[in-house]
């Protein structure tokens, strides 16, 4: 008999759940070093509760309770861990680290490593500002992709106020600035380049979300934002540092991002492998102010890289 | 990067293969394989592979080619593809189109004040129903996979959603352009993750192709 099961979700067998294992207690393990501790949050919150994070990025399934209450199968672990900071961490002494593997959801095309329901594994270091926060989940990122055994990934770090406070320099007027972090997020440069010329805004606006590289990026832009993704590189570890490269450009898709942002690629997957970033303001909408920085890693993509690798050695 | 690739093409079949081949070859890549080679698809000394351009976004989103050229319409109809877009080609240029048969009133028009509903075929299925929904207006959109034109002659359908370069298939088969969708044109696009991994390579291309562009658009 077959028995169908909801699109964009998939059974593990034993063969293939001992390599995930493998590679969750890798993580896990260093985690637990760092002093992460690991927690579980329902898989089900109240909606209102999920849309206070403002991530753009809405619960795709959803239910009714008993008493008529919208709930929803959460996108990610970073608000949940918000609420459980702001509701059961109200007077702790930060900083505070959380490590977590949790399933989340989200109304995505299925495919090879991007499922509706997926296995997440990452971090919250909430009441460390930056950049000595940003580095420290860094390193926590580096060692937990050693441990898993990957060996060609690269770390690519931008910065979520870069272009913002781009627009602002080059006086990017309000009806325009969501047009072109449209085309930026869209990855769409061609439109971008249209935009910018149509507006006769400056060509800056197109040439510096295109910068990628090593350090040398960076001499090619001033401010804070510069300033800022120096302060982390100068404050590396030689073994992480050697992982970066800038990505000026790099627009991640939930929109709670703040400050330094990054995605983890391997050459072996044609997507991220995961990222994280810099969420300063997300903790305040849930009563706690206090800045923070996480990643999240998609297991089914480390599993998939660490598989190309091995065929490619 | 000729002697040994460090970028995987994906080269589009079809209307733009020509214009595509003539541009690597200005580019430096050498393209004499790929033009005495028919049936071959795949020339792994020039990091070259073709395929249908409605492909080409899948091959690239996937990693499975690096870079690849395609038009703006394959891009618009699967836009949910994860891709950079990089450079505007500037050719293969056409335009979508709704079109009906010639003669007032316009079918399409009458079918939608007397029925509500308008029928329209295309292989474009989501171009055409976001382009309706946009300008306000009920229509069921019929998929078709062969000749588009024959719909509206056959009485299938009151219009046609349709890449046009000429007209002149319209023309034949007594069809009128009554409103213009969208202008497309070639586009060079990359793989995000290679986008970055590979960046000096691919910046390089970018370079070498917008110095053989006729005219560097505004």
């Amino acid at each position: 008999m077959i028995h169908p099961i909801p699109n964009g979700t998939r059974d593990v067998l034993p063969d293939e759940m001992r390599e995930l294992r493998a590679i969750t207690e890798a993580m896990r393990a260093v985690f637990e070093r760092r002093a992460y501790g690991e927690v579980w949050t329902p898989t089900i919150e109240f909606e209102d509760v999920l849309r206070r994070g403002e991530t753009g990025v809405d619960p795709a399934y959803r239910v009714f309770d008993d008493h008529g209450h919208v709930m929803a199968l959460r996108p990610d672990m970073t608000v949940p861990i918000a609420r459980v900071v702001a509701a059961r961490y109200a007077t702790a002494e930060p900083p505070l680290r959380f490590s977590y593997f949790a399933h989340a959801y989200r109304g995505v095309r299925p495919h090879r490593g991007q499922m509706r329901e997926f296995l997440q594994a990452g971090i919250e270091l909430v009441g460390a500002p930056g950049p000595h926060g940003t580095v420290e989940a860094l390193s926590v990122l580096c060692e937990a992709l050693d441990a898993v055994g990957l060996k060609g990934y690269r770390i690519a770090l931008g910065s979520a106020s870069l272009y913002p406070a781009l627009m602002d320099t080059f006086g990017v007027p309000a009806d325009v600035r969501e047009t072109l972090l449209a085309a930026l997020a869209a990855r769409d440069f061609v439109r971008l380049e249209t935009q910018v010329a149509t507006h006769g805004l400056d060509d800056a606006l197109v040439r510096v979300p295109q910068l990628r590289g090593g350090r040398e990026v960076l001499d090619q832009i001033t401010g804070g934002e510069a300033d800022g993704l120096s302060a982390i590189l100068a404050d590396l570890p030689e073994h992480v540092s050697s992982r970066v490269v800038f990505d000026l450009g790099l627009a991640r898709g939930l929109g709670y991002y703040t400050g330094a942002v990054f995605d983890v690629l391997d050459p072996e997957l044609g997507e991220p492998l995961g990222g994280g970033g810099r969420y300063d303001d997300l903790l305040g909408r849930f009563g706690r102010p206090l800045p923070a920085v996480g990643f999240a890693l998609h297991v089914d993509r480390l599993h998939l890289a660490l598989a190309g690798e091995e065929a490619a050695a | 990067m000729s002697s040994s690739p460090t970028l995987t093409i994906a080269v589009p079949r079809g209307a733009l293969m020509r214009d595509t081949l003539d541009l690597l070859d200005g580019v430096g890549i050498d393209t004499s394989e790929v033009r005495a080679n028919d049936r071959k698809l795949l020339f792994g000394d020039v990091g070259i592979v073709t395929m249908r351009p409605s492909d080409v976004p899948t091959y690239v989103e996937a990693g499975a080619a690096d870079v690849g050229i395609t038009g703006k319409d394959v891009l618009t109809e699967q836009d949910e593809r994860e891709v950079v877009e990089l450079l505007d080609l500037g050719y293969g240029p056409c335009r979508m189109i709704l079109a009906t048969v010639a003669g007032e009133p316009d079918p399409a028009a009458e079918a939608l004040r007397r029925l509500g509903v308008m029928r329209v075929a295309t292989k474009y299925y989501r171009i055409a129903a976001r382009y309706f929904e946009a300008t306000g207006r009920q229509a069921e959109i019929v998929e078709v996979k062969g000749s588009v034109e024959l719909a509206p002659l056959t009485g299938l359908v009151e219009a046609i959603v349709d890449l046009t370069a000429t007209g002149t298939t319209l023309r034949e088969n007594g069809l009128v352009i009554r409103e213009e969708i969208m202008v497309s044109t070639a586009r060079l696009i990359a793989n995000p993750v290679a986008h970055k991994l590979k960046s000096a390579a691919i910046d390089t291309l970018v370079a070498r192709m917008r110095g053989q562009l006729p005219a560097v658009p505004a």
